[in-house]
């Protein structure tokens, strides 16, 4: 049995001030098996938040619903975890208390909340950091938090809405290998949203790609290329041939989306 | 460089340059005072100059026992002022939080917190006589309906983010208003108490000059039967003495209490 599943989930947001109702994602199907890294590529506004934010249980679709081994989802949970598109460490912790909320929240032991802590801030290279406030981190080191406050929390499927968006390109490399290396260990479902081409292909065993708003799954690309996985495979001739194929799909609908934005 | 550059927008002093202009301007204050009234620009009995205010303050310390009425206020202050907290702060969180209960009472403290807590002065003497009770309602009623009114608001401030990241780490409904709601408001609600408190001052004034026999404003009303301007401006310089200390004060617990806040 699929580990989520995705009926003909739809969202249409009502109208601002008396405009016409916004159809942010065209019902959906979605079959995420255990263990999978799931890409989404999309131009901007095609509702990919939306879909993540909908399974994390933030947001109630108009139309069709979700399951995560085989329950209903309909609010917000730990067995989700989430990192957003926008910084969310919590200001007033440490980043050593922002990687246990929600181990804290469960109950968890002192002790074994530390040793939690100290694994994932070691795994993204926080250690030295454990005390500092997240207005003293940059933003790569926030979103390498975030990244450790989720993965603490041993959810069962890892929603991440372009984490490193906000990142240059070096260090978003780096991430990515950190993400993936840290996947390649402990075996997560994981939904992860981007713009980035590379990106997806580097991290996936499948791809899928959205249509413009509203947003439809139009593509779903399987991506074969072994693990462990480096930065180097990003120039293999397989690697060359799917960006080709994405990298023309994800034109068109870009040139939709501008189309009908203008 | 220099001075362009002292003058960028938000951008901070350092310690002591603030401390210098900081106490340039009372400087500045009193060398004006004591021009405009030794210098006989205005009569004596309007207004004394600052050798004879503190002089009478000198004797107001050591022959009228003015102590005891800077204690007495000062009690006044702060019991009505924390009767206010115990009320407000709980009040506040909850309509701040859950939007039922601030449909509920929202219309009435915005109507409340336009009554004037002065005129209620006669009305609590009827109630409540002229003892301590009136004098902390007084301070009460002035300072609640504030409090409540500007925590919900600052409660209700919270980036809907910053809940969703708690919602998806599992946090419950009580998880979220105690490990996200009240440290992130924390700090701005630490700065409005600090605002209310300073209003506070200015009713238990008011409270005092009406039906009281001790305190700062009875003084400052005993005085004006001698037509004392010295005695009366020296318990009005007091009263912002006591004022300027608890700012700092006040402000001193809050970097200390808080000093992951940035927006300072
Ligand atoms: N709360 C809302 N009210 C009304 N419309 C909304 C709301 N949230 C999103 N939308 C609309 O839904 C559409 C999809 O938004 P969404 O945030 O899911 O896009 P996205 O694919 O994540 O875009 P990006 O890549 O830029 O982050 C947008 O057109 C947006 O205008
Ligand atoms: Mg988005």
């Amino acid at each position: 049995m699929a580990k989520l599943t995705i009926s003909g989930v739809g969202r249409i947001f009502p109208g601002v001030q008396g405009g016409p109702p916004t159809t942010a994602l065209d019902p959906t199907d979605l079959s995420v098996e255990d263990n999978d890294f799931i890409t989404i590529l999309g131009p901007s506004g095609c509702g990919k938040s939306t879909l993540l934010r909908i399974i994390a249980g933030l947001d109630q679709p108009t139309s069709g619903f979700v399951e995560l081994d085989g329950n209903r989802v309909s609010r917000p949970g730990a067995d989700r975890g989430m990192v957003f598109q926008s910084y969310t460490l919590f200001p007033w912790l440490s980043v050593k208390q922002n990687i246990c909320f929600g181990l804290r929240e469960k109950g968890v032991p002192a002790k074994e909340q530390d040793d939690i802590a100290a694994h994932f801030m070691e795994q993204v290279g926080l250690t030295a950091f454990a005390n500092h406030f997240p207005r003293m981190l940059s933003g790569g080191m926030q979103q390498r938090t975030a990244l450790a406050r989720a993965l603490a929390n041993d959810p069962k499927i890892l929603l991440l809405d372009e984490p490193f968006g906000a990142l240059d390109h070096q260090t978003r490399s780096l991430m990515q290998e950190l993400l993936l290396s840290i996947w390649e260990k402990h075996r997560k479902t994981v939904l992860f949203v981007t713009h980035d081409i590379e990106e997806s292909i580097f991290m996936a065993n499948r791809v899928l790609v959205m249509t413009a708003r509203p947003g439809r799954i139009k593509a779903d690309v399987p991506v074969s290329i072994p693990h462990p996985r480096d930065y180097k495979i990003k120039t293999s001739p397989a690697f060359a041939e799917l960006k080709e194929q994405l990298t023309e799909d994800i034109r068109v609908e870009t040139l939709r989306a501008a189309e009908m934005a203008a | 460089m220099g001075q362009n550059s002292s003058f960028e927008p938000l951008k901070p002093v350092a310690p002591r340059t603030r401390a210098v202009l900081g106490v340039g301007f009372f400087v500045l204050f009193i060398a004006v005072w004591a021009a405009a009234t030794l210098g006989g620009f205005i009569k004596p009995l309007f207004l004394a100059d600052p050798v004879k205010t503190f002089a009478a303050g000198y004797r107001l310390f050591t022959e009228y026992g003015f102590l005891s009425d800077i204690g007495i206020t000062v009690y006044r202050v702060m019991g009505g002022f924390v009767l206010a907290m115990i009320v407000g702060l709980p009040l506040g969180i909850a309509m701040g939080a859950f939007k039922p209960i601030e449909a509920f009472f929202g219309p009435f403290v915005s109507f409340a917190r336009y009554l004037p807590a002065s005129a209620f002065i006669p009305l609590l003497i009827l109630w409540a006589g002229v003892g301590e009770a009136q004098k902390l309602l007084v301070i009460f009623i002035g300072s609640v309906f504030q409090i409540v009114l500007m925590v919900a608001v600052i409660i209700g401030e919270t980036r809907r983010d910053l809940m969703e990241a708690a919602l998806t780490l599992g946090a419950s409904r009580r998880g979220v208003v105690t490990r996200v709601l009240l440290p992130n408001a924390s700090p701005q609600i630490a700065e409005t108490l600090r605002l209310v408190l300073g209003w506070a001052w200015t009713y238990v004034i008011v409270a005092e000059l009406v039906g009281a026999d001790s305190g700062i404003g009875h003084m400052i009303m005993d005085s004006q039967r001698f037509l004392d301007t010295g005695q009366m401006i020296f318990g009005i310089f007091i009263i912002g003495v006591i004022g300027l200390i608890t700012d700092f004060a006040f402000r001193a617990i809050n970097v200390w209490l808080f000093p992951w806040y940035a927006g300072r």
